[in-house]
Formats: C-alpha cells, sequence, structure tokens
C-alpha cells in the first residue's frame, strides 16, 4: 500500500538538486556547529591553561581581558543563530519548497 | 510577622539546579536563618498563582485531543515558544546559582553562564527542525522511527524518566530551601505545594497550561533581572569599569575576582563539564518535547533563535547582579550573620548563603516591596520548570512506554491522554516523597547528573538517529544504555558523591563529570554494535533511512504541518 507521500519521497530521493541542496544545507550547519564547539572549548582551554592571561588588565583599569573574552561567547551564540536563521529564511527554504513543488 | 524557627540543617547544599562546582563555590542556601514573613511576597505570590490557575482552567477546555494534551495542538507561534522555553530552561540555579557564584568568586560565574548557553546553537542547527519533521509528541518518536519501537522506546522513556527523576530531585529540595527561607513555611508543606501546583498545570491544563507558565515566568524573570541590572547599572552611571573597580575593592579576594579561580583547574574536568553542558542541552526530554508546540520546522527554528537571545541576555544580567550584589552588600553587616564583636564573612556569612546574594540585592535596591516581587519571581521560575519536567515524564509513561511500546498503538487517544494524567499526579507525589527523602542530603550533583545523562544517552541516541542511516536497533539501545549506565557510574563514583555524600575516604573515579568517557562510551558502542549487526533485520532497518532523511529535511508528511 503505498501513499501518495510516499510516492513523493521516492520521487525526492532519485532528485540530484535535493541532494545538492542538503549537502550544502548540512555543511553550513556542519560548518557553524564546529565553529560553535571551536569557540566554547577554545574559551574553556585558555581558562584551563592561561587563566594569567584572561586575569591581565585592559589598559590601566581592573576590567580583565576574559571579561569582554566571556560575553563575546555568549553574543557569538546569538549571532551565530542569527546567521543560521537568516540564510534558512531567506534562501534554503524557498528552494526547498521550489524542489517539492516540482516534484508534486 | 512571625518568623517561623526551622531546624538547621547542616551541610545540605541547595541545588536549584545548581552543578557541583557551583554548589561547592557558591554555598547552600541555609534554611536556618528563614527570614520574617514577608507579606508583600505572599502577597505577589497568590496572584501569580491565583492567574496560573485561571488559566489552566481556560487551558484545561481547549485541551480535548492528544495533540493538544502533548503539543499545546501545535498552535504556540515561535516567539512565543521562544520564551517559553527560557522559561523552561532558565531554572533557579541559573538566577540565585550563578548570581551567587558571581557574588563569591566573580569572574567564574562567567565560565558558567557561558556553558549553560553554547548548547543552543547546536540544538538549532543539528536537532531542531528535524526534530520536528519526523516527531509527534516526544524525541522517542524520532530515535523510533525507522527502528524497532518497544526496544528503543523503553530506552527513551529510560533515559527521559532518569534525566526527570534526578533534575526534578534537585528542584524540589532547592525549591523547598527557597520556599522554607522566603516565605517561612515548612519545608514539607512547601514540597507538597509545589508538588500539587505541578501537577494540578499539568493534569488538567496539559501543554498549554504549562506553555503560558513558563511563558509568563520568562517575562517576569527577564523584567525582574534586567530591572535588577539596570538600578546596578545606574548607580555607577552605567560605568562597568566604575562597578568592577568598586567591587575589587570591597571584596575579601580583590583584583583576583576579575580572572579565572578555582572552578576550573585541569583540562580533563573543564571538557567533560564542557561536554555535559553543550550537549545535554539538545538532550533534555522537556526542552526537546517544546518543538513539537510549533506549526512547523521553520517556527522552531524561530523558537530556538528567540530562547538563544533571552537566555544569552539573561546571563549577561546575572554577571551584573552578582557584582552588583558584591558592591551593595559587602559592606552593609544587616546582610550578615555577625560573629564576636560584630564581625562578619562577606561571603559565607550571607544570610541563607551566597545563592541569596540576588534576592538580597533586590531589597537593598528596592526596598521590601521589591523583595517581595524577586521573592515571588524565584518562585514562579522553579514551578515552570517542574511543570515541564513533569509533562514530560508524563508523557514518556503513556505515548512511549504505554501506547507505543506495549499497547502497539491500539489505545484510544482518550485513554492515552487519561493515562498521561494520571502518570502525572503519580510523578507529583513521588516527587514529594523523594523532595521530602533528600532533605538533609547534598543533591547539588543531581543536576549534574541530569545533564550527564542527557548528553550521554538521549543525545548520541537522537542524533545518530537522525544522521547515521547504519545505526540498527541493536547499536542505538547497546549506545543508550552504556552511555546511561555509565554516567550513572562514574557520578555514583566521583568525588563529588563518594567522598562529599557517601563519607569514603577517596574518590574511585577521579572526574566530577563523566560526560568525556560516558559520551565517548556511547558513541562509539552505538557504531561497533551497529556494524558488528548483520542480520536480515538489521538490513532492512538501514533500508528505511533513505525516506526517513527526506521527510527530516523537507518537512514531508510531519505530524499536523503544512507543507513547506
Amino acid at each position: 500500500m503505498r501513499s501518495e507521500t510516499d510516492a513523493l519521497i521516492e520521487r525526492m530521493q532519485r532528485d540530484p538538486e535535493f541532494h545538492e541542496l542538503v549537502r550544502e544545507r548540512s555543511r553550513f550547519a556542519w560548518g557553524l556547529s564546529a565553529l560553535m564547539i571551536a569557540i566554547y572549548f577554545g574559551f574553556i582551554l585558555f581558562v584551563a591553561f592561561w587563566p594569567e592571561a584572561l586575569g591581565a588588565p585592559i589598559g590601566s583599569g581592573v576590567t580583565t581581558v576574559g571579561i569582554p573574552l566571556g560575553l563575546g561567547v555568549i553574543l557569538s551564540a546569538f549571532v551565530l543563530t542569527g546567521l543560521y536563521v537568516h540564510r534558512a529564511n531567506a534562501k534554503f527554504d524557498a528552494l526547498i519548497h521550489r524542489i517539492i513543488e516540482r516534484a508534486k | 510577622m512571625c518568623p517561623i524557627p526551622l531546624a538547621a540543617w547542616g551541610g545540605g547544599a541547595l541545588a536549584l539546579g545548581a552543578f557541583v562546582d557551583v554548589a561547592h563555590a557558591a554555598g547552600p542556601i541555609e534554611g536556618a536563618d528563614a527570614q520574617a514573613l514577608n507579606v508583600e511576597a505572599v502577597v505577589m505570590f497568590l496572584v501569580f498563582v491565583a492567574a496560573t490557575l485561571a488559566i489552566t482552567k481556560w487551558a484545561a477546555n481547549r485541551t480535548r485531543s492528544a495533540a493538544d494534551f502533548y503539543a499545546a495542538g501545535g498552535n504556540v507561534t515561535g516567539f512565543q515558544n521562544g520564551l517559553a522555553i527560557a522559561g523552561d530552561y532558565m531554572s533557579a540555579a541559573s538566577f540565585l546559582g550563578i548570581s551567587g557564584l558571581v557574588f563569591s568568586s566573580g569572574f567564574d560565574g562567567l565560565i558558567y553562564s557561558v556553558g549553560w548557553l553554547v548548547g543552543w546553537p547546536i540544538v538549532l542547527f543539528l536537532i531542531a527542525e528535524r526534530l520536528r519533521n519526523l516527531g509527534r509528541y516526544t524525541f522517542a518518536d524520532v530515535a523510533a522511527f525507522r527502528l524497532a519501537a518497544r526496544p528503543i522506546r523503553t530506552l527513551s522513556a529510560v533515559g527521559t524518566l532518569a534525566v526527570v527523576a534526578f533534575y526534578l530531585i534537585a528542584q524540589m529540595v532547592g525549591a523547598g530551601k527557597l520556599i522554607e527561607l522566603l516565605f517561612g513555611l515548612p519545608y514539607l508543606y512547601a514540597e507538597i505545594l509545589v508538588g500539587g501546583l505541578m501537577v494540578t498545570y499539568v493534569a488538567f491544563g496539559g501543554m498549554v497550561a504549562t506553555t503560558w507558565v513558563q511563558i509568563i515566568k520568562a517575562c517576569l524573570l527577564l523584567c525582574g533581572a534586567t530591572f535588577l541590572a539596570a538600578m546596578v547599572l545606574i548607580h555607577f552611571d552605567f560605568s562597568t569599569e566604575a562597578l568592577f573597580q568598586r567591587a575589587t575593592e570591597v571584596h575579601p579576594e580583590g583584583l583576583s575576582i576579575m580572572a579565572p579561580g578555582k572552578l576550573v583547574t585541569d583540562p580533563i574536568s573543564a571538557v567533560s563539564l564542557g561536554l555535559a553542558l553543550m550537549f545535554g542541552t539538545a538532550g533534555l526530554p522537556h526542552i526537546l518535547m517544546r518543538f513539537f508546540t510549533v506549526r512547523d520546522a521553520k517556527a522552531a527554528r524561530k523558537s530556538v533563535y528567540f530562547a538563544t537571545g533571552f537566555i544569552g541576555y539573561f546571563y549577561i544580567l546575572t554577571f551584573i547582579i552578582g557584582f552588583g550584589a558584591i558592591t551593595l552588600l559587602m559592606n552593609d553587616p544587616s546582610y550578615f550573620k555577625s560573629g564576636e564583636g560584630g564581625s562578619y564573612d562577606k561571603i559565607s556569612g550571607l544570610i541563607g548563603g551566597t545563592n541569596m546574594a540576588a534576592v538580597h540585592l533586590s531589597k537593598a535596591i528596592g526596598g521590601s516591596l521589591f523583595l517581595g516581587f524577586i521573592s515571588a519571581v524565584a518562585f514562579a521560575t522553579i514551578l515552570a520548570v517542574v511543570a515541564g519536567l513533569t509533562l514530560a515524564g508524563a508523557s514518556a509513561v503513556s505515548h512511549d512506554l504505554y501506547a507505543n511500546a506495549f499497547a502497539n498503538d491500539r489505545v484510544s487517544e482518550h485513554t492515552e491522554v487519561r493515562l498521561s494524567k494520571i502518570a502525572a499526579v503519580a510523578i507529583g507525589i513521588v516527587a514529594i516523597i523523594l523532595g521530602y527523602v533528600f532533605e538533609k542530603q547534598n543533591v547539588a550533583f543531581m543536576v549534574g547528573l541530569a545533564f550527564a545523562v542527557a548528553a550521554s544517552c538521549n543525545f548520541p541516541v537522537l542524533l545518530m538517529s537522525v544522521f547515521w542511516g547504519g545505526m540498527t536497533t541493536r547499536g542505538a539501545l547497546a549506545g543508550g544504555f552504556l552511555g546511561l549506565g555509565s554516567a550513572i557510574v562514574m557520578v555514583v563514583l566521583s568525588p563529588a558523591v563518594w567522598v562529599t555524600t557517601f563519607g569514603f575516604q577517596s574518590a574511585l573515579f577521579p572526574y566530577d563529570n563523566p560526560a568525556l568517557f560516558s559520551m565517548s562510551l556511547a558513541f562509539s558502542s552505538i557504531y561497533i554494535f551497529s556494524k558488528l549487526n548483520r542480520s536480515p533485520h538489521a538490513d532492512a532497518e538501514r533500508a528505511l533511512f533513505d525516506a526517513q532523511f527526506v521527510r527530516s529535511e523537507t518537512g514531508i508528511g510531519a505530524a499536523g504541518a503544512t507543507a513547506h
């Protein structure tokens, strides 16, 4: 018993353009994930190996290098999610929609 | 206004979701220091309870189908869900625990805030949309999509219930201590009150009521924290340098609060903790469940974006609040237990323990009215988190274990939802009992354990089921159960439990967080056991992946969704 959905899925499976789009989107998503992981574990390892460097004051004040760096990690998480959402909304959604419509 | 005397409870740390290290650094909330009854706090709390009960009644009338009960009918918008996720995730530990950690050790608090946020981008990039496209009510829907339903749903339900139990114990004990301290209500009554309210929200109002409790809580918490942080900054003419300058003058540890301290000592512990925080977030069942409340993958994506923004903003506020508490509280003896000759310890002497720094700061800034508001917010914060946990646990029992694993889908929707409500009541009763039993225990390790289990059992199975077509039922079971078991065993043998809780001389496992080892074990077991599985059945499972992949990447055939 095959439903219409199953038939559509089978056609999509054979569509090279679908696979190309998914590959591009996956590369983007995994790339951003790797970047987030690198930023976070970079920060953690920095704390573990060079705490003095993070504890060094900026200029003549008491604010240390670690404070903007830590806040920077928080901001980077938000910026990266924003980048992903923007690209997915502006580009990927429309492309995948077109491929599905064509396969219908 | 009568202070109710309370029994001292030596050594019991307030968990409130705090990790082992947070609890060690930030210290407990001590029940012995109960405050006089704060009338403003009680009134504001009652207003909150009345409002949430009214919402529950409204939600109960709208909750008819299973989709309504588990997923709010899929009618939550991306923005609303972002707020609700933030409300589900920002526990009192984030608020009181991190600001308390900043109060006691400065910069170290920021290291924790960062860890608690960075899991969100990963959830967005890899999990959220695919989860929405493949599942209906629980993450087990996704894990069991092409694998054998009964064993995989059992595994997911065990993983869910383990996370829920550990998280819930920490929250219940923390809630009891906090209410005892803020409202002067005896511990057992506080447990019954929290347990009773969370069961009422979930059993009568299902996901609709739970969502709105979380949204209201998120708004209250964000407003309260914004006001606190803004008042601190106004005090210093919006100069953070002036704030830090003053803090280093007042704090007994001086300039060293501006640098990494004792929190991160060796790289292995640091990385292991980092892994648990980052990937545990992507395996928390009550969080994953929230993605089924929105219409489609696009709305799921949007909800993580908003949630990341709210949670990140909130952690920046807690950092300012912690430093504000240093500058505004440490020179005022009225916030401390005084010793001989009026001297006091500027950190451990804080009344109620360092986790109360934000609460005391609210009084210093806005008097007893604002103290009442922040106390009520802290309580609302706990209620929203435990309601989310209860719903996730109840869904695992009714949807995964009963309806799909053992009754083979021959259950009517009505029966399934009724069973879920009964499960919610049972979870509430168990939570009250556990909260009571663990009152005098140090439960600070429980949330760490919940994150470790989520990262080592739920997350690997979910991630591999979505991305790796080679995974078989046997591989998922081996990896999931080994990850779960090893995480629990290593935590029990760790310094935090084996030495601190059980009182043995030395720990059998040297690190407090097992994630580095238990996650490696889980992923490698999934890979090896799947590869070694050459049965025809396994081949059939692998053959189903391509169709699943199309569904997960496009949303074709997704439950309740309109096609993209």
